[in-house]
């Protein structure tokens, strides 16, 4: 049983990770309705950019704003010479091109930073916390509470962030209607650059975790793919959706792993959270905390 | 004045039902295959029929089953390529454990595999759509190729998961050479491609493109939705899956199935695309832009090389091409984002008015 729930909580914590990448995902949507691809890339690109100035001799402190910079100055660009010129076209056009920036994002990294793979020492020790090891005999690792914490942070800025500025409330009336808020007076573009920089900051975040937990490499990129069935488990519209649906998929994916994967071969990771995701949406097709679409002719 | 119908009359209904009925059409799609078949066997070498022309006709075929699915019926698919893999990897069982089965039937009967797997993972389409079905559909993708890769009776237990095609050998003569593989692979994709542009203008198709343009509408005026769009899950998988037959048969020759993974399944997403979404034409035009970039940009990278004597290194030339090709996608959806297919309806237009500007 103590098996059972060391397992769970590992399940819990990794869910968190993915939680901060498909939060990316959440914030471009919501705010252009645009499914951006390329936060996977835009991860590896942070992290990868970390790294290599970190390489350079730049002292740590100074890393995170000078990467903070480069993944705003990203997101404005990606804005202004991706989306704009793509306004009003069909929601595919703009996934499409997101797949095309991602391969470009991926690119670019590689020929700045090289393709090597690197570690990212954060400073916090992937180890088993020693009092919850005596009191419960489970191992519960100090790196992934420390990042479990730090996406709760995260959260609660960007849920602030949200609902108490000015910034946020323009955010959330260019989520709803594009048309009304352009009639209000919200300058649209401003905003679409402001959520892109966001993403980008929450990015820079995810890929330091996920650089200091599995190496500074290519394999980051797949990051993405963890987040989507994340996503439509917790509904693409929806910040507690990506936290609650990371969780469920986090923590369900390495159950079946340990406990169902001995029986079909192991492996099942890749594809136990599409299932799993898929057969919660034959029961609520707009997933957890999504937005139920009314259809009228 | 090269391309106008004036003067062309219908005199009959089968003549207002033709599926090319302007005279200019017949006689330029007439063309096009007088060169497919007389002039490209005749001038092309091996290596242009291995590299280029059979993956391009290929992938043109998976392009135009998800073409149906995406284009005409508005189901979208990222999970392609996995039904491509289903396609092989039964034609490879087909002929393996049936003695005598005819390698046509083989390719038939694994297409009908990969259109009732396409069935089970459309399902969901009743219920979700957009994205919701699109990263769903991803479910296919990853749990299908891990399928094939574990249960080592799909790959006849072979230890790395590859199989190797067997020979195409149809009524005796053998399909070995380039140059042969090629004539069949066009033969086949041209009848798909005919019956494609059919079945797009027919009852079904028309029914597909209402469930495209608003389901609840389509419903309304009677319009069967789980029929609809089961069989456009159903016929885009059979084209898929015909088209990863003739991926491992004719192209690739040995194969495993992660040379069916998610990245062939963007290509041909991209190629539809970029060719022109809901257009037969366009997934021929978007298959040869995304079989072409890639070398076009390798060759113009030495070329670079050589005139201006730059060492680019290879992995810096690699991440260079990535840019470039994503930056080159990006390029286009700006610029027509109907795709290629557009560009040929601008030039008719163009044509049908030469010399003159109105």
């Amino acid at each position: 049983m103590t098996f059972f729930f060391e397992v769970l909580i590992g399940g819990l914590l990794s869910g968190v990770m993915y939680s901060l990448v498909a939060l990316g995902f959440v914030l471009i949507y919501k705010a252009s309705g645009v499914f951006n691809f390329a936060q996977g890339a835009m991860v590896f690109f942070a992290a990868l950019t970390f790294v290599g100035l970190n390489e350079l001799g730049i002292p740590f402190w100074l890393c995170v704003p000078a990467t903070l910079a480069a993944m705003i100055l990203l997101g404005l660009a990606t804005e202004k010479f991706v989306l704009r010129p793509l306004v009003n076209q069909p929601q595919i056009t703009l996934f499409m091109a997101t797949i095309g920036l991602s391969f470009f994002i991926e690119g670019l990294a590689q020929l700045m930073w090289g393709a090597n793979v690197r570690g990212l020492d954060l400073g916090i020790q992937d180890e088993p916390i020693q009092w919850i090891s005596d009191a419960t005999t489970m191992n519960v690792s100090k790196f992934d509470i420390t990042a479990a914490g730090i996406a709760a942070v995260l959260v609660t800025v960007l849920a602030v962030f949200f609902s108490r500025t000015r910034i946020g409330r323009a955010l959330r009336a260019v989520a709803d209607d594009h048309q009304a808020a352009l009639a209000v007076g919200i300058p649209l573009q401003q905003i679409w650059g402001i959520v892109w920089a966001v993403a980008g900051a929450v990015a820079l975040v995810a890929g330091m975790l996920w650089g200091a937990r599995n190496g500074v490499q290519f394999a980051l990129t797949f990051v993405a793919l963890k987040a989507l069935p994340v996503l439509i488990l917790g509904g693409f519209e929806s910040i507690p959706g990506a936290i609650v649906g990371g969780l469920i998929i986090g923590a369900s994916e390495k159950l079946a792993e340990v406990f169902l994967g001995p029986y079909v071969g192991g492996g099942i990771e890749g594809w136990f959270p599409y299932v799993l995701a898929l057969l919660f949406l034959l029961v609520r097709p707009e997933g957890l905390f999504g937005e139920k679409i009314i259809r009228r002719i | 004045m090269f391309y106008r119908e004036a003067g062309q009359f219908k005199t009959s209904y089968q003549a207002d039902a033709a599926i090319f009925p302007i005279r200019q059409d017949r006689v330029a799609i007439a063309a096009v295959l007088v060169i497919a078949y007389a002039v490209i066997p005749l001038a092309a070498t091996p290596y242009i029929f291995s590299a280029l022309l059979i993956p391009c006709l290929i992938l043109a075929l998976a392009a135009l089953g998800l073409n149906i699915l995406t284009g005409y019926a508005g189901q979208l698919s990222l999970g392609h390529a996995a039904f491509m893999a289903i396609g092989a990897f039964a034609s490879y069982n087909f002929m393996l454990r049936v003695p005598g089965m005819p390698i046509l039937l083989a390719f038939v009967c694994g297409g009908l595999c990969a259109a009732g797997i396409g069935i089970l993972f459309g399902l969901p389409s009743l219920r979700i759509r957009g994205f919701y079905l699109a990263v769903a559909t991803l479910a296919a993708q990853f749990f299908i190729v891990w399928c094939l890769a574990k249960v080592g009776w799909f790959s006849n237990y072979s230890s790395s998961g590859v199989i190797t095609a067997q020979a195409i050998v149809i009524l005796g003569y053998t399909f070995d050479t380039p140059t042969a593989k090629y004539l069949l692979v066009l033969t086949i994709v041209a009848v798909m491609a005919l019956a494609a542009k059919n079945m797009a203008r027919s009852n079904i198709g028309r029914q597909w493109m209402a469930v495209r343009d608003m389901d609840v509408a389509a419903e309304v005026i009677g319009i069967r939705l789980v029929y609809a769009k089961l069989l456009a899950f159903a016929v885009s998988s059979f084209y898929a899956g015909v088209a990863g037959a003739l991926y491992a048969y004719a192209y690739l020759g040995t194969v495993e199935p992660e040379a069916y993974n998610l990245d062939l399944s963007f290509r041909i997403l991209f190629m539809i695309i970029i060719g022109g979404v809901g257009t037969v034409l366009g997934s021929f035009l978007g298959s040869a832009f995304i079989v072409l970039l890639p070398i076009m940009l390798n060759f113009t990278m030495q070329f670079m090389e050589q005139t201006l004597h730059l060492s680019i290194p290879m992995s810096a030339a690699s991440n260079l091409e990535l840019m470039v090709f994503g930056g080159l996608i990006i390029f286009f959806l700006i610029v027509e984002p109907h795709g290629l297919a557009r560009l040929w309806q601008i030039a008719k237009e163009k044509l049908r008015l030469w010399p003159f500007p109105h």
